[in-house]
């Protein structure tokens, strides 16, 4: 391994602007004679707008001035998908808190917010649908449906037969989150007159797809709009979702013919309109034989997906999800999953990282955490039992995912290990003597990352992905441009990419630029989602730099005269003779003179595209263990210790992949512990700033020890795997192991999260 | 989340606030409360006045009894020791514990007493100390009974406060603090104080409430409900057991 190749613990090369706030996000932008524009949005949940009155001279636009613009439309090809219109502003109903009913520009924000106050709007309610499941039936919230069900999935299978001497059936909620990166959406928009184009700058961490279905929403033609993304304040699956309002400042722009427009999301439009994730319903068994080998899997869930089917992940995502997912690591022999995604009025339910599988983890684990203390079995034991062994890799399951790699009992062995399991056993009881509740918990997942054509194909959405591209450049000066169409919110991939391109051509990670984030910069990508960039980024990067070494190595044995000369360390060699890449680079662009004509012709410049050997996708998988203790009298939880066992394959920055590993942790905290997004009865959102909303802080994040497993992937270009979601995927499950650890003696379990001090009493009392 | 259009005016003295004041100007210091409410447009003042840089609210005088705060400490100055500590660190244990330290650095002790959130810090504390708070108008009023109700004070309009004068702890005098929040820096769900023959609820929905015994809760805090009764008597019983510890 070279000191700065594949495997390489360098530091992030973006943090230095980072960390000294030099960062350049949407709102840093500035343009000569930019106006601001606010957002009138429903007061209420479910209603008609009768009409609005603005003021006197006030620029205010409703969906009747946007002619020829088309709504958002995010289907599936599912079976039984129902499709939803979701207009840029209402037509007539609305069906959230926070949906765009009118657009307003003025000079700055408060202004602009002035004229929001003096617009008398006059709505017509209707009665709101705000539960899953007792809404499910009815009344219908979009015109013509019968009932609220967006999509109903099936895996079936005839369970009748099962005889299992241990049944457990677990009903588990997890509630509505927010996503909340610490930028929120933002645009800053104008019309170029030269180029005939919309160029918007927004937070997007899917920028070509983002153009794809902005275009076709604004009756435009792709090379009329150009997509710019700078740095991106983390995004999770929010960045990657075509909003309303991209649309309707997208016609604005046009429109106003070369006035920039301006909109930066504020906390409180994101948190009560905007960026809701995760509520999910679960009615689940598990099947088991008294050795906790399990039967037969069987559940029944619900998700709420709100009002409308979101682009370009489409309302489908998480339901068929959940039946796709359930089985989780495990060897299931029987399975049966039954799933509705139920519209109900609130915001639509967007992918945030982890999508389904932190619910589908959380549900399966602490059911399985059931099963063995019904059968007076230790929980690792049930999970062993249970578990592909590596002799098994790769293994298809249930329902036909190929596991590529790994040694998954063993991660739960190590991290079992780690919490020392007998001498937790004595404190666990001598701390009970005293009325103190420990308690430790277990989670295991794998993590599907970086999967392609075949699988996406599937859904029917909107977009899937194909080959992923980059564009390699050499410099005269002998850097190196990498032109990428992901984009790095997070990710560090200005490091890790960089680190990939050095490996195959020995350039200086230093002299390695990152070009992303731009539709007009770089090649037609789906972006940044599926915890794909290190597996299919880089594989690009690795595909276009060789064949860029490729195209040197002719030119390098030319100049040495030396045919049998070797590319190798950032050089073409020849005994004692080298020539470096930046003298071929410079020899190329500005001395043609010493080459072949034939040398000429191939530039050295290229386009590669790179797909995995197979598309199925990379398994990473985890084993999350945690130690809490449990206040009997506030219901207080502490996580005394974390312990993640995780394979993520071969890790092209061990440094970035736990980076990735313990921000993810930190978000799954969060959803275990904290954050819940209420709604009352009328369908209005109950926390609209982070007094309600709670995220965890950094005291309330333990020192989290991460014990790495390295099993390459055997389909990926350097055997990575996808861990970018991971970190998010298992503390839910993991942390309410370890409560309902505390209090089994007790008899009592937490079901529903986040585990609020208010719900551990409820379950304790 | 941008407040109405407002003027700004900066006093150089304490008169000349007053006068902007008796006007129906509403007093700025560290805005750490008032800045997030004219954001969120739940107050529209035509003028806002900024006093937290007037000579009279700053600074602190020490006697053999008492200390004397200026209003507009922040409560980053007493985390930091930057004034004088007399209650034995009770003080600045709380002061580290108040949201986070942005808030901290700009927040003030006067501004927290005068905003009257039942859930902050210093209107228990300073119950609990027996303090004293001077005003504008020259009044003395005591922290126990200063707020009324929840944002709601003792102070006429237009007046303010401008010190806080604390009564110094014996040496040695031992107390306890138990603050129930969700996490650090979160507004109390429930607040116990501890001092020398005192025992004070605070975060109580109301006024913060002094005790002769926890078991009084249920009955001085009827307005509570059975939960947050519960709770309040949690944070007594632990602050009383810190205490005697």
């Amino acid at each position: 391994m070279s000191a700065q190749g594949v495997g390489a613990a360098l530091p992030r090369r973006e943090d230095d602007r980072f960390l000294r706030g030099r960062g350049r996000y949407v709102a840093d932008i500035a343009m000569a004679g930019m106006r601001e524009v606010a957002f009138l949005r429903s007061p209420v949940a479910h209603g008609v707008v009768r009409g609005l009155r603005a003021p006197q001279g006030a620029m205010v636009f409703t969906m009747a001035d946007l002619d020829g613009v088309q709504p958002i439309r995010a289907p599936s090809a599912l079976p039984g998908f129902r499709r939803t219109d979701q207009w840029p502003l209402a037509t007539d109903r609305v069906r959230q808190v926070g949906e765009p009913i009118a657009m307003v520009v003025a000079a700055t924000r408060a202004e602009a917010e002035d004229i929001l106050d003096a617009i008398a709007l006059d709505i017509e309610e209707l009665p709101p649908a705000t539960d899953m499941l007792a809404h499910r039936a009815g009344p219908p919230i979009h015109e013509g449906w019968p009932d609220n069900v967006v999509l109903h999935s099936l895996v079936e299978d005839d369970l009748s037969a099962v005889q299992a001497p241990i049944v457990v059936r677990r009903r588990l909620r997890t509630a509505r989150q927010h996503m909340a990166p610490l930028e929120g959406r933002g645009v800053v928009a104008r019309w170029d007159t030269r180029l005939s184009q919309l160029e918007m700058h927004t937070s997007s961490q899917m920028v070509h797809v983002t153009k794809t279905g902005l275009a076709e929403c604004l009756g435009l033609q792709e090379s009329q709009v150009r997509i710019i993304s700078p740095d991106v304040g983390g995004g999770f699956g929010y960045k990657g979702i075509l909003l309303q309002e991209e649309v309707a400042i997208g016609w604005l722009a046009r429109r106003l013919g070369g006035t920039p427009l301006r909109w930066i999301e504020d906390r409180r439009e994101g948190l009560a309109g905007q960026a809701n994730c995760r509520e999910h319903h679960y009615d689940i068994t598990v099947h088991a034989d008294h050795d906790g080998t399990i039967l037969a899997l069987d559940c029944e869930a619900h998700v709420d997906v709100g009002a409308y089917s979101a682009y370009p992940f489409s309302a489908c995502l998480e339901g068929a999800q959940i039946g796709s997912i359930l089985p989780g690591p495990y060897v299931v022999p029987r399975y049966r999953c039954r799933t509705w995604s139920v519209a109900t009025n609130k915001p639509p339910i967007l992918p945030y990282r982890g999508v389904a599988r932190t619910g589908v983890c959380y549900a399966l684990e602490t059911t399985l955490d059931a099963v063995a203390r019904a059968g007076g079995l230790d929980p690792i034991a049930v999970r062993l039992r249970n578990l592909p062994g590596p002799a098994d890799m790769p293994y298809t399951n249930i329902t036909k995912k190929i596991f590529d790699s790994g040694d998954y009992p063993e991660a739960l062995r190590r991290a079992a290990d780690a919490m020392d399991r007998d001498g937790f056993a004595q404190r666990q009881r001598a701390a009970r003597d005293k009325g103190r509740l420990l308690g430790q918990g277990f989670a295991i997942f794998c993590e599907q990352g970086a999967h392609g054509t075949s699988v996406y194909h599937g859904w029917g959405i909107p977009f899937v992905p194909g080959a992923e591209p980059c564009q390699a450049r050499l410099t005269p000066d002998g850097g190196l441009e990498l032109r990428v169409g992901v984009h790095s919110h997070g990710q560090g991939m200005e490091t890790t990419l960089a680190q990939v391109a050095h490996e195959i051509l020995g350039v200086p990670v230093e002299r390695v630029q990152l070009i992303h984030g731009d539709t007009a910069l770089t090649p037609y990508s789906t972006g940044t989602w599926g915890s794909r960039c290190a597996v299919m980024a880089g594989g690009a990067v690795a595909e276009a730099c060789t064949e860029l070494r490729e195209r040197l190595l002719p030119i390098g044995q030319h100049l040495l005269q030396a045919p049998d000369a070797v590319f190798e360390a950032g050089a073409v060699r020849a005994g004692n003779a080298s020539v470096s890449v930046a003298e071929m680079a410079r020899t190329f662009h500005r001395a043609p003179q010493n080459l072949t004509e034939a040398m000429q012709a191939r530039g050295l410049e290229c386009t590669a595209g790179h797909k995995t050997a197979r598309d199925t996708g990379t398994f990473s998988y985890a084993a999350h263990a945690v130690e809490v203790e449990v206040d009997p009298a506030t219901g207080h939880v502490d996580l005394l210790r974390y312990v993640i066992v995780e394979d993520g394959g071969v890790l092209l920055n061990p440094l970035v992949a736990d980076g990735q590993v313990l921000g993810g942790t930190a978000q799954g905290i969060g959803t275990a512990l904290f954050e819940e997004m209420p709604y009352d009865a009328a369908g209005q959102p109950l926390a609209s700033t982070f007094a309600d909303y709670m995220l965890p802080g950094a005291s309330d994040v333990p020192d989290i020890e991460i014990l790495h497993m390295e099993t390459p992937s055997p389909i990926s270009r350097f055997g990575q795997k996808g861990i970018g979601e991971s970190g998010a995927i298992g503390p839910p499950a993991a942390i309410v192991n370890a409560i309902n650890d505390a209090i089994a003696h007790l008899g009592r379990e937490v079901t529903d999260i986040p585990a609020t001090p208010e719900r551990v009493l409820a379950a304790l009392s | 989340m941008k407040p109405v259009a407002f003027e700004h005016a900066t006093a150089a003295t304490l008169d000349e606030a007053r006068t902007l004041l008796a006007a129906g100007a509403k007093p700025l210091a560290g805005g750490q409360s008032l800045g997030p409410m004219l954001n969120l447009r739940l107050v529209r003042p035509e003028r806002v006045v900024d006093i937290k840089r007037l000579p009279g609210l700053r600074g602190f005088t020490e006697s053999a009894t008492h200390l004397t705060l200026g209003a507009a400490t922040t409560h980053a100055e007493i985390e930091d020791g930057r004034v004088p500590d007399v209650t034995n660190g009770l003080m600045r244990h709380v002061a580290q514990g108040i949201a986070y330290r942005a808030v901290r650095n700009r927040g003030t002790l006067g501004g927290s007493l005068a905003h009257a959130d039942p859930a902050a810090d210093w209107p228990s504390v300073m119950a609990a100390l027996g303090a004293t708070l001077l005003t504008s108008d020259g009044r003395r009023i005591p922290a126990d009974g200063f707020l009324r109700a929840p944002f709601t004070t003792a102070l006429d309009a237009g007046e303010i406060v401008t010190a806080v004068e604390i009564p110094r702890l014996p040496p040695g005098a031992r107390w306890g603090y138990c603050k129930i929040n969700r996490k650090i820096g979160e507004f109390a769900k429930a607040i116990g104080i501890a001092t020398p023959g005192r025992l004070l609820a605070g975060a109580v929905e109301g006024p913060p409430t002094l005790l002769d015994r926890v078991e009084d809760i249920p009955a001085r805090l009827p307005w509570l409900d059975p939960a947050a009764q519960r709770l309040a008597a949690i944070a007594v019983t632990r602050a009383q057991a810190m205490r005697d510890a």
